[in-house]
């Protein structure tokens, strides 16, 4: 897997996106309503159903929308009718048009000349071999797959080395080893101290890219932070483990006892135990099996996945 | 060339639409090479083809194809994100793109005209016919150029331009005249070379200000309205 080579560049001064009320509507429908949040060095996920105001955000932030009310800059600068903040941000659209009839190798060059790079040529090899697509740079983009548009595309948005760098739903159309070698750049180049956002409506992608998410709900943040802790954090909702031990039956008459638990139920493959509380639970749970000398074998959280942090948003 | 400049050609020359423009300017030879050869006097044959068909329609059609293309097809497919997320000021994007319309619309225009023009009198009204033609394709490419950033149906406004004012308005109401870049071509033609072949009421120093105007203000908007182009989000 390609890394980004760090060492070999200067330091990275890190940039810091900042919104503050900002709203977006179109007539009557509010697609982003008063989103405050602070994006600086590291990964971040965008998470949030289709129609939740994802690429809406991203676009006001790339300085492609107005925001109708509130306040959107990049290090201090507003992004909206301000070119100069393409030298330090990459946009990777959701769309994903390019320039069929250029090849790869064209089309990231054409990018790094229209950035005015000192070494244009040198900025788009290193751009296309970071996305591994040198073997491929001399077709038409027409010919590519979907994924290696998309390779291209964020190769174009990384030739200039941008401090901040958005995209939106990158994984799209990506095989499972584009995907992971997607995953593993976008690690380094967060590692690297550069800002990255990119939104997805699937869990699994945000769960193995960023452990940092903002879960936008209709258009509302419904949530910000790290999603375990987001999880936890909800304590007004059950969590639930799935247990087995060496007496199930024993156990769930002890855990009823305990006012961290919800519910139980018993059955051929042992508990399912629903907490209110995350961490009360987890801690009363050794002192209840030991107090009665049952060994718990297995305590698996069933729902600490994004998908449920998710679904619980959206019902609230 | 610039990088925009070479993008913008690449695009232009690698769409089929751009197949499109060359039965036009072939028909406008072709006839003028009919009636040459079958020795139609050129009082007949000329007005009806350097004016009703090359100003009136392979002009404005070949310049709305094209100033329409260069910005509005990179609109339309998404593509123009890639050349706005540079730091560029705006008028860096729209003057290569402006240039190229222009230049592809004229060199497509121009040379029939001058054959049709030499044809019917002489190697100066051909000349004269080609350079206003190239003065009217840049004001034509500022106007549907920006057309293309102003509306969603820049091809059908400039439709609608071109046929309904410069086409029909212009034969019943005379003062539409004054507004019509056709006027103005044929106005500057006949400055440069003199002839009975072309008429318009409009004056010379009214169609080289309108013409001037028309181009430098159009760019302007073109730029203004570039600087604050947005992009759909999904909820619109």
């Amino acid at each position: 897997m390609t890394t980004l080579d760090t060492d070999a560049r200067p330091a990275v001064t890190t940039s810091t996106l900042d919104l503050v009320g900002v709203s977006r509507w179109y007539g009557n429908v509010v697609a982003v309503n008063d989103v405050t949040m602070q994006l600086s060095s590291g990964v971040t996920g965008l998470l949030g159903p289709n129609g939740a105001g994802k690429t809406t955000l991203l676009h006001m932030m790339a300085g492609f929308l107005a925001p109708s009310r509130g306040t959107l800059t990049l290090d201090g600068e507003s992004t909206w009718r301000n070119p100069g903040v393409y030298r330090r941000l990459g946009l990777v659209s959701e769309r994903e048009a390019v320039h069929s009839f250029l090849t790869a190798k064209e089309f990231v060059l054409a990018s790094a000349k229209l950035h005015r790079l000192p070494d244009p040529e040198a900025a788009a090899r290193r751009a296309i071999e970071l996305v591994e697509m040198t073997d491929a740079q001399d077709r038409r983009i027409g010919t590519y797959s979907k994924g290696m548009r998309q390779r291209t595309r964020v190769a174009a948005a990384l030739v200039h080395d941008p401090q901040v760098l958005l995209l939106d739903e990158p994984f799209n159309g990506m095989d499972p080893r584009q995907r992971l070698h997607m995953m593993g750049l976008l690690h380094s180049l967060g590692d690297a101290g550069r800002t990255i956002l990119f939104s997805s409506h699937i869990l699994e992608e945000v769960e193995q890219v960023s452990g940092t998410v903002q879960v936008m709900v209709a258009g509302r943040l419904a949530a910000s932070g790290d999603f375990r802790t987001i999880r936890r954090l909800m304590t007004n909702r059950p969590h639930v483990f799935a247990v087995r031990s060496t007496d199930d039956r024993a156990l769930a008459v002890a855990l009823m006892a305990d006012p961290s638990v919800t519910g139980v139920e018993l059955d051929k493959t042992g508990l399912t135990v629903r907490a209110g509380d995350y961490g009360a639970f987890t801690r009363a749970l050794p002192k209840i099996a030991l107090a009665r000398q049952i060994r718990v074998r297995q305590l698996t959280p069933e729902d600490e996945s994004l998908e449920s942090v998710f679904s619980y948003l959206v019902e609230a | 060339m610039s990088t925009v400049s070479w993008i913008t050609a690449r695009g232009l020359f690698g769409r089929r639409r751009f197949l499109m423009l060359l039965p036009l300017p072939a028909v406008l030879v072709l006839l003028a090479v009919l009636c040459r050869s079958l020795g139609v006097d050129p009082g007949e044959w000329a007005p009806p083809v350097l004016v009703g068909l090359g100003l009136a329609v392979v002009l404005p059609v070949v310049a709305l194809i094209i100033g329409t293309g260069v910005l509005g097809a990179e609109i339309d497919d998404g593509t123009v994100v890639h050349i706005l997320t540079k730091p560029l000021p705006r008028w860096q994007i729209v003057l290569p793109k402006l240039m190229v319309a222009a230049g592809v619309s004229a060199a497509t225009v121009a040379v029939p005209l001058y054959v049709a023009g030499v044809l019917a009198d002489s190697a100066r009204l051909g000349l004269a016919l080609a350079a206003a033609s190239a003065l009217g394709a840049l004001a034509y490419s500022a106007l549907f150029l920006a057309l293309s950033l102003v509306t969603r149906r820049p091809v059908l406004l400039g439709l609608v331009y071109v046929l309904i004012w410069e086409g029909l308005l212009g034969n019943f109401v005379s003062g539409t005249k004054v507004l019509s870049i056709q006027q103005w071509v044929i106005a500057l033609t006949d400055r440069m070379a003199p002839t009975a072949l072309l008429s318009t009421t409009v004056s010379v120093p009214v169609a080289v200000v309108l013409t001037a105007l028309v181009s430098v203000g159009f760019t302007v908007l073109a730029i203004d309205r570039l600087r604050s182009f947005s992009v759909a989000g999904e909820t619109s």
